[in-house]
């Protein structure tokens, strides 16, 4: 095989690998949407919470990694429980534009909490996978990358069958296709409300954690693979669990190929704003994305 | 006493001023601005001008998500291509200020045009992300068009300059600022007694119904765009001469949602409102920082802890007064003035 081909299966293989982190932060976001039509503009603070403390319980406080997992993913669950009833609650109603700048305050107070407690140097985070990479064929495949891609998968098809089968998930589903009638046959929808902000700390903090092992530290800069969330949600569709696979695997597949092949002609960076190019051309032609329900209101 | 509204003529139904003290306020509060860096030091100049900048700009956003109802968190975006835009033409095209500040804005309005055309197809929430793209791709024509903006370094601007002498001083550019906060406020003001204003407002508070009564939704949003993107194309023309150098840093997401902030602190939908955002958001920083230096004593860490303790007190800012005050400072203002009225007859 040629050096051109493997160049860009590579590239191919690690974007569907972090695609996947992706759509594992985007599950999050989406759930918010569906169940409280709330769009939250805080998700990279949120990997960066659960990077934190998992770097904190790893190697800060040195448990071992089958107590300090769990610890993380709890302490995750709580912060969705106080962002829940503290911040969204009080303002279910009230216009869009509180809704999205009552996010970005609670996003500033989780940065600034995070910041005063463990200062923002990058912090060396445990290598949870080998790093030795192997062969597939002529294409080195880094573990991590293989791993990470497991784990996501693995774990969007436990919330798969969560949502299919639990009395829970289906709470959530009746929630998400209509409010008034899951609550007058017994849904309590704050409940949904709260249980959707924690899935989306969890999911979140177990993106910070698989990123965090990726690049080998965490610092504020994992906050900006939050924001690749919106890209995702809006190729997938705002509204839609199926979309957030689709569209994080994709997304990811088109900022490593532009990066690899375009970085040289615009001089770098071009991985950065690619899936913000995608995201204007996308809204402006078929807004509710790829398997989104086409109630988008044109003006 | 009067006690409520006698508007008996059009003249006085048009009226910005209700009463003549207000009038008497006013003139007093500009001749002491007029006086201040007669008498105050760097530090607060330099504080008082970054107000005025503020201000400009936070009237522009309050302009376009107040009055029209359009969300855009591309501030910060408009401000950056007035800040290079001015540093552009006035220290590279060797233009005078007084060329370049307007040219820059014309440039800005222009980018908000294309910046509005999503405004036409979304609303709401998708509008919002729309605008947070554009933030994104235009930071990035920033950085990377390297022979204009020299990159992520940015350059350094030349100052403004009046009758050759140049405007390099805090106590300056103090003048060239207040010099255009002042017919910034007074034309957004008036903006909002004319039909075009007015049409804005019918857009923010019912798109539909606004276009049945004849308001073109298309014309309106897009102007919109255009005169909020004016006003922060002067703001970021003014930044550029203050700090006398312009990078891209300066004008981050989080520059677009301080300004998000100020008018939901200060009030949406009111210019005094904007005012006073701008006014709360720029000492919120500085009283931090009073407050770190006082407490070194006590506990010597206080001054590393000012960017996070800023982040947490200025999310903390947004979330209370949403919850609390969703009006803002401007509604405040409104209940403490009715209350000193009547007073001591409250009722």
């Amino acid at each position: 095989m040629n050096d051109q081909l493997v160049f860009l299966l590579q590239l191919v293989i690690t974007g569907i690998a972090v695609g996947a982190v992706y759509s594992l932060m985007a599950l999050g976001f989406v759930l918010i949407y569906k169940a409280s039509t709330v769009v939250n503009f805080g998700p990279g603070e949120l990997v960066l919470f659960g990077a934190y403390v998992a770097w904190a319980t790893i190697l800060n406080m040195k448990l071992p990694l089958v107590v300090a997992l769990p610890l993380t993913l709890v302490v995750a669950i709580l912060l969705g429980l106080v962002i829940e009833r503290g911040v969204l609650r009080p303002l279910i109603g009230e216009p869009i534009i509180s809704v999205i700048m009552v996010t970005f305050g609670f996003a500033s107070v989780v940065r600034g909490v995070l910041n005063m407690t463990w200062g923002s140097d990058t912090r060396p985070f445990p290598a949870l996978f080998a790093s030795e990479p192997f062969r597939l064929g002529p294409i080195p495949i880094s573990p991590v990358h293989l791993w990470s891609f497991v784990a996501v998968m693995l774990l969007l098809a436990a919330f798969s069958l969560f949502f299919k089968f639990s009395l829970l998930g289906t709470a959530m589903r009746a929630t998400a296709d209509n409010q008034q009638v899951a609550q007058s046959l017994g849904v309590s929808v704050k409940g949904v409300f709260a249980l959707s902000w924690c899935i989306a700390t969890v999911v979140s903090a177990l993106g910070g954690i698989i990123l965090g092992s990726v690049r080998g530290g965490v610092d504020f800069s994992l906050a900006d693979y939050g924001l690749k969330v919106f890209p995702v949600v809006i190729l997938g569709g705002l509204d839609s669990v199926a979309g957030v696979i689709v569209g994080g695997v994709l997304i990811g597949v088109l900022e490593n190929l532009s990066g690899g092949y375009l970085d040289p002609i615009f001089g770098g960076g071009v991985k950065e704003v690619a899936p913000f190019v995608v995201l204007v051309l996308i809204l402006m032609i078929r807004p509710y994305g790829l398997f989104g329900k086409v109630d988008v209101e044109r003006v | 006493m009067q006690c409520g509204d006698f508007r008996v003529s059009y003249a006085s139904d048009e009226r910005i001023f209700e009463t003549r003290l207000p009038v008497v306020g006013l003139v007093a509060l500009l001749a002491a601005l007029a006086l201040v860096p007669l008498v105050a030091g760097t530090y607060w100049l330099d504080v008082l001008n970054r107000i005025g900048i503020a201000i400009i700009g936070a009237i522009g956003l309050n302009i376009l998500i107040g009055y029209t109802g359009q969300i855009s968190i591309g501030h910060a975006a408009f401000l950056a291509v007035g800040a290079y835009g001015t540093a552009i033409l006035g220290s590279k095209g060797g233009l005078p200020f007084w060329l370049a500040i307007p040219l820059a804005a014309a440039l800005t309005s222009l980018f908000g045009l294309v910046f509005g055309v999503p405004s036409l197809r979304l609303k709401g929430l998708y509008l919002a992300i729309a605008t947070l793209a554009a933030h994104f791709i235009t930071t990035y024509g920033i950085i990377h068009w390297e022979k204009m903006t020299n990159g992520v370094l940015g350059f350094n601007v030349t100052p403004a300059s009046v009758l050759g002498r140049p405007l390099d001083s805090d106590e300056r550019v103090f003048y060239l600022i207040y010099a255009l906060v002042i017919p910034a406020v007074f034309f957004a003001k008036n903006l909002f007694r004319t039909r075009v204003g007015r049409a804005f407002i019918a857009v923010r508070d019912r798109d539909v119904a606004a276009s049945v009564i004849g308001v073109s939704l298309y014309r309106y949003k897009l102007l919109a765009f255009v005169i909020s993107s004016f006003y922060a194309g002067v703001a970021g023309g003014l930044m550029a001469y203050h700090s006398r150098i312009v990078f891209p840093d300066a004008f981050s997401l989080l520059v677009a949602i301080d300004y998000l902030a100020m008018i939901i602190i200060g009030g949406m939908g009111s210019i005094l409102g904007s005012i006073f955002g701008a006014v709360f958001m720029t000492l919120l920083p500085e009283v931090l920082k009073l407050g770190a230096t006082s407490l070194t004593g006590v506990y010597p860490n206080a001054f590393g802890l000012i960017a996070s303790a800023r982040d947490i007190v200025f999310g903390l800012a947004i979330i209370i007064f949403l919850m609390y005050e969703p009006q803002g400072l401007a509604w405040i203002w409104l209940r403490f003035r009715s209350y000193w009225k009547l007073w001591p007859y409250a009722y």
